[in-house]
């Protein structure tokens, strides 16, 4: 039998992962996995952080080649910073997500990374943003992406509703993120989960057993 | 030149089911539930095929992957079946259905793609669910197939429970399918289900427009 080495050579870690965001009544909610594989074989981290602070009430997850998306999202990084410099205010969403966007668009052949951004701003409140592989960027209420997104695109439709509450949608999220886990291989581990407000930011962990259970594990 | 080709698609390419389909157990009987389309390559060739198939009075099978394939073996086990209750003079048992498809699938498993779930109603042991995937002989409470099969993985995961009654099944079947055509660009048309019981084997249409919808639509 042969086995598949030139994959994980070729592609390097890649994240294999779960991630989504969801915008809530006076909020987001922003979470993943925390699982880094190799070639879908070896799991090479097991409380990898994808969910990265970009400003102070802006984050982004990131799906693809781990290697990408970490240098993209620290470009991303200083060029806002510089950017709310400029205009002497905190960046706007939808700014962090064109950033995130040009650099992807712009080396969209070398690149292989994909982007949920979120967090809130004075002028929209709340917000979602999606930027996919070739740069395309799209906001949405609502977004799920990675390997182990396929298995919750029924559940997202049946059960987010907008104008939750806060509450509400961390359960959601929670329950979103363990369905995906436990059916993705290449998704596990902890559950990282950041709620985003006008009032500020606060990080949720949970870990691999605390997770709901369903009914047929 | 753009959009022209030599030959339209559908000429060469195999006519796959590619679809959406459930099964699933309650006290007394199954509900089975399966899309509509059928497609070669990009065509849509059939979008009212109905994917539900009878092997006997109270046993049907769901066909999902290469629509030759899926409908030969039912018209094999069909032929097989009939012989086979003429010999024990009673009507067969939903395993013994379930075992000619697995004999079938097993066998030619390098030439076959196709993957049919056996459902149906006995005496001996009421209603039950087989699973046939790549030639293994599964009983579940619940199985689903097909390339729709995977957006709702999440969805029954958090929303089967033990005990549902006939109709809650069948409410479960129409909202995973509609969940499933909805996300599955090989999905779609109409909604086909069968109920069977002790009493009746009851076969129903739910059209596209009648079918539920979600928060985006």
């Amino acid at each position: 039998m042969e086995k598949h080495f030139t994959d994980s050579r070729v592609k390097g870690v890649s994240t294999g992962t779960t991630i989504l965001a969801a915008v809530f009544d006076g909020g987001v909610v922003i979470g993943s996995d925390s699982r880094a594989s190799i070639g879908g074989e070896y799991v090479s981290s097991k409380t990898i952080n994808k969910v990265i602070q970009v400003h102070d009430r802006i984050f982004c997850c990131m799906a693809g080649s781990l290697a990408d998306a970490q240098a993209v999202t620290k470009t991303a990084k200083f060029q806002l910073s510089f950017h709310s410099i400029q205009m002497e205010s905190p960046p706007l969403v939808i700014s962090a997500a064109s950033v995130l966007k040009q650099l992807c668009y712009n080396n969209k052949e070398e690149l292989q990374a994909g982007f949920i951004t979120a967090g809130w701003d004075k002028k929209k409140g709340p917000q979602v943003y999606v930027v996919s592989l070739g740069g395309m960027m799209i906001s949405q209420p609502v977004t799920i992406g990675g390997s182990g997104s396929t298995y919750i695109y029924g559940y997202v439709d049946a059960k987010y509703k907008v104008n939750m509450t806060r509450e509400e949608c961390l359960q959601f999220a929670t329950n979103a993120l363990a369905l995906a886990m436990g059916r993705d291989n290449v998704s596990g581990g902890v559950a990282n989960l950041v709620v985003i407000t006008k009032e500020g930011v606060e990080h949720i962990v949970i870990p691999g057993d605390k997770l709901p259970r369903f009914s047929d594990e | 030149m753009l959009g022209e080709e030599a030959e339209p698609q559908w000429i060469s390419e195999e006519v796959k089911t590619g679809t959406t389909i459930i099964a699933i157990e309650f006290n007394g009987g199954v509900v089975l539930g399966s899309d509509s389309r059928v497609s070669a390559g990009d065509s849509v060739v059939n979008r009212v095929m109905n994917k539900l198939s009878p092997l006997h009075d109270k046993i049907y099978c769901a066909l999902s992957g290469s629509a030759a394939d899926a409908q030969t073996i039912a018209e094999m086990v069909n032929y097989q079946l009939d012989v086979h209750s003429l010999e024990i003079d009673e009507d067969p048992q939903v395993r013994s259905a379930a075992t000619l498809v697995k004999n079938i699938s097993y066998k030619y498993k390098e030439e076959l793609s196709a993957h049919l779930i056996v459902a149906g109603w006995d005496r001996r042991d009421g209603g039950q669910v087989f699973a046939t995937l790549g030639g293994l002989l599964t009983r579940q409470p619940f199985a689903i197939g097909g390339s729709g099969s995977s957006y709702v993985y999440g969805f029954v995961d958090a929303e089967y429970r033990r005990g549902m009654t006939k109709e809650e099944c069948q409410k479960f079947v129409v909202n995973t399918l509609a969940l499933a055509m909805n996300r599955d660009g090989s999905s779609g048309g109409v909604a086909y289900i069968v109920t069977i019981d002790e009493h009746s084997t009851d076969e129903k249409v739910i059209l596209g427009n009648d079918l539920p919808t979600f928060f985006d639509q």
